[in-house]
């Protein structure tokens, strides 16, 4: 497993972790109210399961397991890979400042607008790697 | 294919199945005579599919395909994997069955039933993590 797939996929894991945590107090507390701010931890949730976790841990295995090529570099544009980490990582940040109302707007927007970078990045350094055996695309 | 991930893989696809048959139903014009308890399971319709579906068929391929620790315990300790899968899937049918209860008998006194089903689902998630964490590793290439 290459050194970016670890740190994606450790990073999932983290957030994994933080989100369910998130979830299960706000669980706990549908049943036996422990705080009312509780509530506006809701959309971190969210943000933390489906992009910190999901699209993270897919990315991460995509880098590792998707055909590498038969000359150097084997993984090609892998900066671009590199960069994806971290503009996701930077973009669910802002977004989770500006979701715990720590922030204003314009932090929503940078960080959705570096999650859709980071994605777009992703895409560009995967597209060529989605091939056939006989390096079909 | 390991057994632990040959059940997270079956279960996932029970719950996938599960949960769109429950969106079908919730789909259903209001006029029709459902019951209130369907009604209510909008909340167990999206966690069937995201906790049931996406993150048991996740579990089950990391169990399967990460690389292995060493040949004497490729996968860690396997009771920790049953366990975090019990907990997970006990936690989870916990929660389709109390909380639509919750919402359509909010005077029946069984909040504390959340509560269970969230330290459930929580341990089961904190034992995957603890299991897979060593996993994420490069390729192993012996002792």
């Amino acid at each position: 497993m290459p050194r970016l797939s670890r740190w994606m996929i450790r990073a999932a894991l983290v957030y994994l972790w933080a989100g369910i945590t998130i979830g299960g107090l706000l669980l706990a507390h549908k049943g036996v109210p422990l705080h009312p701010a509780l509530w506006g931890w809701l959309p971190v949730h969210i943000e933390f399961l489906l992009i910190g976790w999901v699209a993270q841990l897919a990315m991460g295995v995509a880098f590792w397991i998707l055909p590498r090529y038969w000359n150097k570099p084997r993984r090609p544009r892998a900066r671009l890979a590199y960069l994806a980490f971290w503009l996701l990582n930077v973009g669910i940040g802002l977004v989770t400042v500006y979701l715990l109302r720590l922030a204003e707007r314009p932090y929503l927007l940078a960080g959705r607008a570096a999650e859709v970078g980071a994605v777009l990045l992703f895409a560009r350094h995967a597209w060529g790697r989605i091939v056939s055996r006989e390096g079909l695309g | 294919m390991p057994k632990l991930t040959r059940w997270y893989l079956k279960s996932a696809l029970v719950y996938l199945a599960a949960a769109l048959l429950l969106s079908l139903a919730l789909a259903l014009p209001p006029s029709l005579p459902l019951p209130a308890f369907i009604r209510a399971m909008n909340p167990a319709f999206f966690h069937l599919f995201l906790v049931g579906w996406v993150t048991q068929m996740i579990f089950g391929v990391i169990y399967w395909m990460f690389p292995i620790i060493s040949r004497a315990r490729p996968r860690g300790n396997e009771k920790v994997g049953w366990a975090s899968y019990l907990l997970l899937n006990g936690g989870l049918l916990l929660r389709v069955a109390a909380e639509p209860f919750l919402t359509t008998r909010p005077q029946a006194n069984v909040g504390w039933l959340l509560v269970g089903s969230a330290l459930l689902q929580w341990l089961g998630v904190t034992l995957f993590v603890y299991l897979a964490w060593p996993r994420v590793k490069e390729k192993y290439r012996g002792e």
